[in-house]
């Protein structure tokens, strides 16, 4: 049995000109100690996919449809108590903002503490004993001194590091990380990947991480999941759609990555963009290919009709017309 | 925002310091607002001690009326019924203080409620606070409480209660206003995704963040309750049998002409409080607000 299996996903999100699904018919299923990677612009959906294993959708969105299975309980069933024994403890979140996800009138010591309270039953010294471990683990130097540090008194890459021991405490069974270098310096970027894949393979962890960085999930991932307006565009194991991608979407994201090469006489691939932006949310459920707008391969079929799930050689499954085979 | 250069192995001397400390350090600056809270303490230590030093009934005649201040020995020499002012202030500050500092509790409890519960909840809650909130602010504040003192007797808690009653829509409009940007934060939706249940995100997560404006205007409320109860006090809605500094100036009202000291005493006294009060609560302002911090 998967870890986390997510089924037929639908999500709605209640807009004044009435529901717009937001998540459309997602499927993927994710294996203890592995990394997903979900790529994709903004507003692609991807977060709300997190959230949505989370049980924590805006107010205005719901699951329409389907069902997320985590260790053989289906998280959108369950009662609100048992979602919260669940969170912070055997599924936790890293979020995108370090400079604003740690409560600023509490030390980082005491944050770190106050979950494995929650969750672990933790007195106070043993916590923070535990809190100094975790801040060790994600490498902070001076632990046992920083462990009393406020947030504001941390640079950027030391809160997000923060964060990941807070998402360690309890050693979860998957850690969903929503964009977590987004706002870091580059340099800082890596570490956190490092930091991260280290401590998910050391600890068994699974890992869900959302990003809309091609280098980090090649880097990464076991799978990915390319996601364009709420919809599962290509999915697959990161060989295959890296090196032979086959959703239009898929190989425009991965030729806007600029390559660096060493040798300016080299012949340097054109940096290409995608044309167009992400349709309105108002245009998602439409049957149809949502990608048609923006796609160079465009013909009659994608205006008519929405493509299911083709499978590919190289092993992944792509939302394309293009990929149908007799 | 403290970058330190953290070579490998060279230890950060630099003691943490915790927001409280800082806002301090703020407060300390600002010398308006110390001279303020060097009165106000004054002011509470007379309040709290002085009755020890002057322990005759206030109430009682001890020389002839209206005697000037400073013959035989009275300070703020005699009323109309040659009372002790002197005597009187000290008893009545013990009263406006009290009240003040009560009904700024009952001010601060109430709003905080409502206020967070309607910022928290949003929705039907949010509406149904928010109606009861804007049906108390609308009410004439003094007509409100004079009702309520008239109809529940002129009883010290009763009067506390009515100023905290009619004075509790500010503070609850300022923590819904807080809470409705705090919940949106994400440090919230961390402490959601940690498993903290709402209780908790009220009181431990938001409430604490949400603090320095409440704060702020808590102090100011212990100023403006001391003014409504001098006011109440003043139309004689006062519990007869206990001074205070309302009740001194309305007493001798009607020989404000021939005896001026007598209504003037008390009423600097107010002035001096609340001014006090006031000082405070702004330094607490620029001390508690994030904005001015930085430098």
């Amino acid at each position: 049995m998967s870890l986390l299996s997510v089924e037929n996903l639908r999500i709605e999100l209640a807009l004044r000109a009435g529901p717009a699904p937001v998540i459309d018919d997602l499927s993927f299923t994710l294996e203890a100690g592995r990394t997903l990677s979900f790529v994709g612009e903004s507003g692609c959906g991807k977060s709300m996919t997190a959230l949505a294993i989370m049980g924590l959708l805006p107010d205005v969105g719901r699951v329409a449809a389907g069902s997320i299975t985590f260790d053989g309980a289906d998280l959108t069933t369950l009662p609100d108590a048992r979602l919260r024994q669940i969170r912070g403890n055997e599924i936790s979140m890293i979020f995108q903002e370090p400079m604003t996800s740690l409560n600023p009138v509490y030390t980082v010591g005491e944050q770190i503490a106050e979950v494995l309270r929650r969750h672990r039953g933790m007195t106070g010294r043993d916590a923070t004993a535990r809190a100094v471990e975790l801040l060790d683990a994600v490498r902070i130097p001076n632990a046992r001194s920083r462990v009393t540090a406020y947030p504001h008194e941390m640079s950027g890459g030391q809160r997000q590091r923060v964060m990941i021991a807070m998402a360690l405490a309890c050693a979860p069974r998957l850690i969903i990380a929503d964009e977590p270098t987004t706002a870091l310096d580059v340099t800082v970027q890596a570490q956190i990947f490092e930091l991260l894949r280290d401590l998910a393979h050391d600890t068994g962890t699974a890992l869900i991480l959302i990003t809309h960085d091609m280098g980090a999930v090649a880097e990464m991932a076991d799978d990915v999941v390319v996601m364009y307006a709420g919809r599962a565009a290509e999915a697959g194991p990161v060989e295959a759609i890296l090196d032979d991608p086959r959703h239009p979407y898929t190989r425009g994201l991965i030729a806007c990555v600029p390559h660096l090469t060493a040798d300016p006489e080299a012949a340097r691939g054109d940096l290409t963009e995608i044309p167009g932006i992400v349709p309105p949310l108002a245009s998602l459920g439409a049957s149809a290919c949502l990608f048609a707008s923006r796609c160079a391969h465009v013909h009659d079929r994608c205006h008519g009709a929405r493509p299911p799930a083709f499978d590919c050689p190289a092993g992944q499954r792509a939302a394309c017309w293009l990929e149908e085979r007799a | 925002m403290t970058d330190r250069p953290d070579m490998a192995g060279a230890p950060p001397v630099e003691k943490p310091r915790s927001p409280a400390a800082e806002a301090f350090e703020m407060f300390r600056r600002n010398h308006a607002a110390v001279a303020g809270l060097v009165v106000l303490i004054a002011v509470i230590g007379i309040a709290a001690f002085g009755p020890l030093l002057y322990p005759e009934d206030p109430f009682m005649m001890v020389w002839t009326p209206f005697s000037p201040p400073g013959e035989q020995g009275y300070l703020f020499g005699t009323d109309y019924l040659g009372r002790d002012i002197m005597t009187l202030m000290i008893h009545g500050a013990r009263v406006s203080i009290t009240v003040g500092l009560a009904a700024a509790l009952v001010t601060v409890t109430i709003g905080i409620t409502v206020g967070a519960l309607a910022g928290f909840f949003r929705g039907l809650v949010e509406e149904a606070l928010m109606r009861l909130t804007e049906f108390f602010q609308v009410l004439p504040t003094l007509l409100f409480s004079m009702v309520i003192v008239a109809l529940f007797g002129a009883s010290l808690p009763m009067i506390t209660l009515a100023i905290g009653l009619v004075s509790w829509p500010a503070v609850a409009r300022i923590t819904r206003a807080e809470f409705l940007r705090i919940r949106e934060l994400e440090y919230v939706a961390a402490a959601r995704a940690g498993g903290v249940r709402n209780g908790r995100l009220i009181f431990r997560v938001i409430l604490p963040n949400a603090a320095p404006p409440i704060i702020v205007q808590a102090a100011l409320m212990v100023g403006s309750a001391i003014l409504f109860e001098a006011g109440l006090s003043f139309l004689g809605l006062t519990d007869p049998n206990v001074a205070s500094w309302g009740q001194i100036i309305g007493a001798n009202r009607p020989y404000i002409l021939d005896a001026s000291y007598t209504v003037t005493v008390p009423g600097i006294a107010i002035f001096v409080t609340v001014l006090a009060i006031s000082l405070v609560g702004d330094g607490l302002n620029d001390a508690l607000n994030p904005k001015l911090r930085a430098r």
